[in-house]
């Protein structure tokens, strides 16, 4: 953007290391960052780039150490500043701004006293100017009734709107340089880019640089005009944001690039006469609170949802938290039990007879979210993996045992995980065994309720690709539940919609990608990238518009 | 907040409820004729059958529940078989001995022990923390009764600087009435000391580890002010409740400082009523403690809403 | 979303650093523990002096050669008698814990596993019972069982089992909670099947931890009981009466009052101690490995 000759922040051979003989987190890391400009540090879990950002303002944990480098901020060495220098420069030149805004806003403290805390730290201004200030400042981030904002608790406010705030907060001084550690992660795609939209809206505004800290390329891509990659504590590359992503020049950025989810041709599944799962017109509701007194209203949930699946189809459905698509899998594998509707497996409805219930329960299996909970921590993976086994009839112990190292090559692990326990593997493995229990029973019929969500980018691709690959084997049906379109353009054969517990549209992927109709895919849409690949091997993004922004030059 | 209160006062009345059975219950499962023991040695057959016709003890249980729990209510918890006396009454002069001690030296206590714990979890691993947490784990280790002891022979004995035995009442005598309570009074007040100050530092250390403290920080606010305008607050709502807690076990155990500086107070009348199986004291006595408890716990609930303004949300 | 926070790397220097050391907390801890069990355990078995027996010539003899502790107002060694109320308190604690830990775990499994009304009106007798605070409910129990060594464990046991219960009950709901419980299901096990075989075993490392702090206030709660007249009768020795005793001749025996009070504080320093470490160590990991 704007560079005059001084960077606004000038980070050389930064190097920062765990205890005197430990790890190195941060190696010889230099970047810079100019007045105005947005520059944006991707990396994956493990690269350094948190401790990075937080050096900046002079947060070094206890147990970490600089072993080299300088920090200069406006000319100023960072880490020689005095304790009274490093509190001017926070909050009035550098703001922060972080990713959990449940946690990051102090719950007993009204949300007025805390803006109004900075403002008078660094201002001399008296309290009627700085509370005209504060309100005005809430108004531009879009709280519509500011003044009842400052007497409110932050618990009072949805994660969106307390991520405003921290906005609001951080603006409030006019900061040169702001530092955005994950600042959306936590939040719903339709919420993130209003967020992100609004921060690079007042940061234009008041001319303060943006340093953007996040996993997601493309989030980064589309904001920022220069980047950094960083893995393992090392800068790999760094430039213009559309060099990075059309020539790409080191292997990890390819790897991140690929990882990024691909649209591949559709394919042409079979005409089948009876869909192997067939759900009607199912309403489910939570319970209400249970007082002692009364109890509470009941919330429906879900309002009457019809889904058919196709023998062998990937039915993706996608909708932000609250439209009710957890509820939706959970329902169709039993968990929950439902108020109202019909659930139909191989066409025989399920809640009928205990025949037909078994063989469905026998079927359908299910991949949960959290790869750190959805395994039992006492038992090793050989007793995990083979727990389904136990209700097949007619199966010895040698058939279970030899199905069980069966389907932990299928995933990629070798027999030397048998018998290991989860807490020894990674996030990525350990969604592989989630994976191997799931399809152990080589059921028809698989839920996965946002199997990927949990994972870092490039483990992301891989356990993506595998349940890709396993699907294609095997040919089992399944219901892909995600909030993250991107994933879904890649897998789903179909797509459904959901909003407030009811279906607002559906059909094949690639109508609903290209032709979206209803005003919240739109807007789903607009929240995520489609890629284009280039000669170079890189890819170039373009981003969808809503049917308001049409007319809005971007 | 006038929901949040009324649902917890709500709350609290079945526990009550089953505490007052579990009592009634529990002195009806010694073997024998209730009149009897009631009445003991001065037994005679009038005031047997006086007793049993007030008692309802021809009628079914819950029919003498309900007779006793009337009475409980009005005021009447029977009369002692040892000294003739309304047991009521006895109680509340021998509640008011033990309710100084305890008030005062767990007032004194938190005063210390907060702040200092607090201290202690800011400057985490400092020589200063673990100086503070060794001390601390050093005074809850040591038990009250021999710490009283110890404390009695120093004070009492070698340096001859305050009674050994007895009390006086401050109604009484002030300046004496002071100089019997301060050994019991500093007994307490040192093993509080251990165990409030360990609360509040884990408290502490549980809220630093939180972003609103680096937030704070990133402000650019000093390290003092964000100590106290925001940990301080907010570590003190969990201690509080703990606070409630540490009156509570006092409130049980407190008989046996009272055995070793010779205290008339309430842990006292208990434990000589088992001994005497003065069972209407016994009863009264059980009944006492357990609902003040549940009260102070309910005063506890409701100021917690100072410290933390999520908890009437829900 | 796994991320290099800060909070993280401090946790996993700290990890790395306990793997090879334990903590000058677990030593200490440790060796007191050590040392109380080794003494219990022989005194069970052996004593330099028969505790119980009389000898009216040695009354109140300060600590000698002969009497390394001294002896009480019978003529009785101290040390034997110290070495053989380890014993007795150790043993009363044990099974104490065992008791509680049984019959709490019972309740616990079954109100978490019925939930619904069921769970409510257990948990509401259970919540009434912890309404008496510290030794009170133990107090009012001996009223009716009788004050002797099997009385304690009975009234003791009784007095603990509603904390332990309610522990086991959180237990039980947090791990539902958990998405492997909701896999057990999903893959056809039966509620009963998942309880036995996912829940209960999960429950094991809290149960571990809430026993081996409830023994350190069991045994507090056996002296004080004793020291009133309401435990162990005399002249068994245990710790608590032997300091009871003593308040006649404090001021000329000194030792009679230290000595029963030092095993009492050292042991429970040792608990604490221990206690700590554990929680230390168990801390970083409990928080998962992310």
């Amino acid at each position: 953007m704007n560079t005059k000759a001084a960077p606004l922040l000038d980070v050389a051979n930064l190097t920062l290391r765990i205890g005197a003989s430990g790890r190195t987190v941060v190696n010889d890391v230099s970047f810079q960052v100019f007045p105005g400009e947005i520059v944006g540090i991707v990396g994956e879990s493990g690269s350094g780039k948190t401790l990075a950002a937080r050096a900046v303002m002079g947060f070094i944990p206890p147990a970490v150490r600089l072993e080299g480098g300088t920090i200069r901020f406006d000319g100023q060495d960072v880490m020689a500043m005095s304790a009274k220098d490093l509190r001017t420069m926070r909050g009035s030149k550098v703001g922060m701004v972080f990713q959990e805004p449940m946690t990051s806003l102090n719950p007993s403290m009204l949300i007025g006293r805390q803006l109004d805390e900075g403002l008078a730290l660094h201002r001399k201004l008296d309290a009627p100017a700085r509370r005209a200030l504060i309100l005005d400042m809430l108004r531009s981030v879009g709280l519509r009734d500011p003044e009842g904002a400052l007497t409110a608790y932050p618990h009072q406010f949805s994660g969106g709107m307390r991520q405003r705030i921290m906005l609001a907060s951080v603006m409030l001084l006019k900061p040169a340089l702001l530092l955005a550690d994950e600042p959306t992660t936590a939040l719903d795609a339709v919420v993130q880019r209003d967020v992100m939209e609004l921060m690079v809206e007042l940061t234009k505004a008041n001319d303060t640089a943006v340093l953007l800290i996040s996993h997601d390329l493309g989030m980064v891509a589309r904001y920022c005009s220069r980047i950094v990659v960083m893995c393992q504590g090392d800068v790999v590359e760094q430039g213009l944001s559309e060099d990075i992503l059309a020539r790409p020049q080191h292997p990890y950025t390819r790897k991140l690039l690929s990882a990024m989810p691909h649209r591949l041709p559709a394919r042409l599944l079979p005409e089948a006469k009876t869909p192997i799962v067939a759900v009607r017109d199912l309403v489910v509701d939570y319970p209400g609170r249970q007082g002692f007194f009364r109890k509470g209203e009941a919330k429906r949930a879900l309002h009457g949802i019809s889904i058919d699946v196709q023998p062998g189809e990937v039915v993706a459905v996608v909708g932000g938290s609250g439209s009710g698509k957890t509820t939706l899998g959970q329902s169709i594998a039993g968990l929950v039990k439902p108020a109202g509707g019909e659930i139909r497996f191989n066409g025989k409805p399920i809640q009928k007879s205990d025949a037909a219930y078994w063989d469905y329960r026998l079927n359908c299996q299910m991949v949960f979210q959290d790869p750190y909970s959805s395994l039992d921590p006492r038992m090793t993976i050989r007793q995990l993996v083979a727990e389904p086994l136990r209700l097949v009839p007619d199966m010895t112990p040698a058939d279970r045992k030899a199905r069980v190292a069966e389907v932990l090559t299928e995933v990629g692990l070798g027999d030397g995980f048998a018998e290991r326990y989860p807490h020894e593997l990674s996030g990525g493995q350990r969604q592989r065994i989630a994976i191997a229990r799931a399809i152990v029973r080589r059921p028809s019929f698989v839920i996965a309720d946002e199997p990927v969500s949990a994972l870092d980018v490039t483990v992301r691709a891989q356990v993506l690709e595998l349940f890709d690959e396993l699907q294609k084997k095997h040919g089992f049906s399944c219901l892909f539940i995600s909030h993250d379109l991107g994933v879904v353009e890649q897998v789903a054969d179909r797509v459904i919609v959901m909003q407030d517990g009811r279906i607002v549209e559906e059909g094949p992927r690639d109508d609903i990608f290209d032709n979206p109709r209803h005003a919240y895919t739109q807007k789903l849409l607009a929240a995520v990238p489609g890629l284009e690949s280039t000669p170079e091997g890189g890819v170039r993004l373009f981003w969808r518009r809503t049917e308001n922004e049409a007319s809005i030059v971007g | 907040m006038f929901r949040f209160a009324l649902t917890r006062i709500v709350m609290a009345l079945p526990t009550l409820l089953i505490v007052a059975v579990s009592v009634f219950v529990l002195i009806r499962l010694i073997p024998g004729d209730p009149a009897q023991l009631m009445l003991g040695d001065l037994a005679t057959p009038a005031s047997l059958a006086d007793l049993r016709a007030r008692l309802g003890l021809d009628q079914s249980l819950p029919v003498q529940f309900g007779i006793w729990i009337g009475n409980v209510v009005t005021g009447d918890f029977g009369q002692s078989i040892s000294s003739q006396q309304a047991v009521l009454p006895l109680i509340l002069q021998r509640f008011w001995v033990s309710a100084q001690i305890v008030l005062v030296a767990v007032l004194l206590a938190s005063c210390v022990a907060v702040p200092a714990g607090v201290i202690a979890a800011w400057k985490q691993d400092s020589a200063l923390d673990l100086g503070l947490v060794a001390t601390a784990t050093l005074l809850l280790s040591i038990p009250t009764f021999w710490l009283g002891l110890l404390l009695l022979l120093f004070f009492g004995l070698k340096l001859e600087w305050l009674p050994v035995v007895g009390y006086v009442s401050i109604a009484e005598n002030p300046w004496a009435g002071i100089l019997y309570l301060i050994m019991p009074i500093m007994t307490l007040f040192l093993h509080e000391i251990g165990v409030i100050l360990r609360m509040a530092r884990a408290s502490t250390l549980e809220l630093l580890r939180l972003d609103y403290i680096t937030h704070a920080r990133a402000k650019g606010l000093s390290e003092r002010a964000v100590l106290w305008r925001h940990a301080f607050k907010n570590a003190f709502g969990p201690t509080w409740t703990l606070i409630g807690l540490v009156l509570g076990n006092l409130l049980g155990g407190i008989a046996v400082v009272e055995t070793v500086f010779t205290i008339p107070g309430l842990g006292r009348l208990l434990v000589d009523a088992i001994f005497a199986r003065d069972y209407p004291v016994i009863q009264g006595c059980m009944l006492f403690v357990a609902f003040t408890y549940v009260l102070v716990n309910l005063v506890i609930d409701l100021c917690y809403p100072v410290f933390d303004p999520r908890v009437t949300a829900q | 979303m796994s991320s290099d926070s800060t909070v993280s790397t401090g946790a996993s220097v700290k990890k790395a650093r306990r793997m090879k050391l334990p903590a000058p907390n677990a030593i200490v801890g440790g060796t007191l523990i050590g040392i109380l069990l080794a003494t219990a355990c022989t005194g069970a078995l052996w004593t330099p002096y028969d505790p119980l027996k009389l000898s009216f010539r040695e009354k109140l003899a300060a600590p000698s050669a002969l009497h390394w502790l001294g002896t009480d107002e019978f003529g009785r060694d101290v040390l034997s008698r110290l070495m053989a109320g380890a014993a007795t308190s150790v043993w009363i604690s044990i099974l104490t814990v065992t008791l509680a830990v049984i019959a709490g775990t019972t309740i616990g499994l079954f109100s978490g596993y019925m939930r619904g009304w069921t769970d409510r009106i257990i948990m509401a007798f259970n919540d009434a019972l912890l309404a008496f605070p510290g030794i009170l409910l133990a107090l009012g129990l001996l009223a009716v069982v009788g004050a002797n060594k099997y009385g304690i464990i009975v009234a003791l046991g009784i007095a603990y089992t509603p904390s332990v219960a309610r522990v086991v009950r959180g237990t039980v709901l947090s791990l539902r909670e958990r998405e492997f419980i909701a896999a057990s299901r999903v893959m056809g096990n039966s509620e009963g099947f998942t309880m036995a075989r996912h829940i209960l075993p999960n429950c094991i490392a809290p149960l571990t931890v809430l026993a081996t702090s409830m023994f350190g206030y069991v045994l507090l709660a056996e002296s004080a009981l004793s020291f009133l007249g309401l435990g162990v009768p005399p002249p068994a020795p245990t710790w608590g009466n032997m300091l009871a005793g003593s308040r006649p001749y404090i001021g000329q025996a000194v030792w009679l009052g230290i000595f029963p009070g030092l095993c009492i504080s050292l042991t429970l320093l040792g608990i604490n101690l221990l206690g700590d470490a554990v929680r230390d160590r168990l801390d970083p990991r409990m928080r998962g490995s992310r």
